[in-house]
């Protein structure tokens, strides 16, 4: 399953790699990584990718995570690829705006990787 | 007549030996003294009189005087209170213009706070799993395998180590915000310290607005290196004049939901011996008749209780008056506007 992964921490890569190193190692996961909503539009309007999930950041300059999903689902209908949104702010109206744009999950930060990588195992 | 001169004119009447026409000079010499003493007495009276009016007309000044300067002294008593409240008020209005914009910031300190925690906790337990797999590998005997480990470890490590500063960082710098100036200036890296508020101003407004949102452009001289500067007082410099700029891009932005994209660039630039922060958004603009007006105290064209008109006269003073700078700005209406901050080192 190829997951991009959407943050302006770029960090978070190193993150990934070290947490998901035993999935990555056996091929189970692969990951692609975009530091702002525009990379990731661009990542994502290149027809040889294949469909992926998506892992959005919220609070981003330029982009929004919320304008990402948006667009996201809006453009990519058919089918649409799973997104999830993971943000610092656990609150109401970002998780509502996220559900009504269409987002398939919700996570806060610090990120539970334990809790990530049973959805990510469930989806595969 | 004075009795005196009526017994000498007697003597004189009834004395035998001054023929009659004598007697008569004589008498009417002393009618003539008479009349002058009686003018005399007169006057000397007058002289008195307007003494003693003179005196009371002193008396009364004096204690007219004296009332007056009670009611100056007074007076005097009351101004240096009311400028003593004056001083109070000012700082007391510093203070308040200082939290709120910590108010501003409290957002975006707990994002920022919370990505850096994001890398500490999962890196630690990163590091756990690490070093569990390392002791099975040392027990397989696989010792290359369990280098290559104990190096991700390393990494690991690192990582923790520099998230964990900067959540240090963040928290230091919003106690130093919320802290009176020591007014001292100590060396600090303009770039971090610009990178700091702008990231905060930005997550703050984000946490606050969520329609908000703005392209950052960064362009930091990397030769800058650590310049003496009251680094309390020059970021929140920074932060005014980067909520200013947020502002600016976010009302132009309501005008032109459409194709407009809000930008604020911060860059900084070491020109001779001359440092350069400059803060420029493409927001409203500020109008000609608004831009004479700006750095004064209490000015703002913000509505009620949206700014206190503090913030960039402050900034004129902690640039100007602290460290001898220069605050310019440059701008066109509906198009940009851009402040320069120029320290000299």
């Amino acid at each position: 399953m190829k997951i991009l992964v959407v943050d302006d921490e770029k960090d978070v890569q190193v993150l990934f790699e070290q947490r998901f190193r035993k999935e990555i190692r056996n091929k189970e996961m692969e990951f692609a990584f975009a530091y702002s909503g525009e990379d990731a539009l661009k990542y994502l309007g290149d027809l040889s990718h294949e469909a992926v999930l998506i892992l959005s950041d919220i609070n981003m300059p330029g982009m929004s995570g919320l304008e990402l999903l948006r667009h996201i689902k809006e453009k990519h209908k058919e089918p649409p690829p799973l997104v999830m949104m993971i943000t610092a702010y656990g609150d109401a109206d970002n998780y509502n705006t996220a559900m009504k744009l269409g987002a398939d999950d919700f996570l806060t930060k610090p990120l539970e990787f334990s809790l990530l990588k049973e959805k990510l195992k469930a989806i595969h | 007549m004075s009795p005196q001169l009526q017994t000498i004119s007697d003597l004189i009447k009834n004395s035998s030996g001054i023929s009659d026409a004598e007697k008569e000079s004589l008498i009417k010499v002393i009618k003539e003294a008479d009349k002058n003493q009686s003018m005399i007495q007169f006057k000397l009276e007058r002289i008195e009189k307007d003494r003693n009016t003179l005196s009371i007309m002193l008396q009364e000044s004096i204690e007219d005087l004296q009332k007056k300067s009670l009611v100056i002294e007074d007076a005097n008593k009351a101004l240096t209170q009311t400028l003593e409240e004056l001083k109070t008020t000012q700082v007391q209005l510093i203070q308040s213009e200082k939290m709120a914009s910590l108010g501003e910031l409290t957002a975006g300190i707990a994002h920022e706070i919370q990505n850096p925690l994001n890398f500490v906790n999962n890196f630690s337990e990163v590091s756990n799993e690490l070093l569990d797999e390392m002791t099975e590998q040392l027990e397989k005997g696989n010792a290359n395998e369990a280098k290559a480990i104990a190096n991700e470890v390393k990494m690991s490590l690192e990582k923790i180590n520099l998230h964990g500063k900067r959540a240090d960082g963040i928290v230091k710098s919003m106690l130093q915000h919320s802290r009176t100036s020591n007014n001292k200036k100590e060396p600090t890296d303009i770039n971090v310290l610009a990178d700091e508020y702008l990231r905060l101003a930005y997550h703050g407004l984000r946490a606050k607005d969520k329609s908000f949102n703005a392209a950052l452009k960064t362009d930091y001289d990397e030769n800058i290196g650590l310049i003496k500067v009251i680094s309390q007082d020059i970021g929140r410099v920074i932060l005014n004049l980067i909520t200013n700029a947020f502002y600016a891009v976010m009302e132009k932005k309501k005008l032109h939901p459409q194709g407009y994209e809000p930008t604020v660039t911060v860059s900084t630039k070491k020109i001779d011996n001359k440092i350069i922060v400059n803060v420029k958004d493409n927001g409203t603009g500020i109008p000609q008749k608004a831009l004479d007006k700006i750095f004064q105290p209490f000015f703002t064209t913000k509505p009620t209780g949206q700014g206190t008109g503090l913030g960039l006269s402050l900034s004129y003073d902690i640039v100007t008056k602290g460290h001898g700078g220069e605050l310019k700005v440059e701008t066109k209406e509906g198009e940009y506007t851009a402040f320069s901050v120029i320290l000299p080192v």
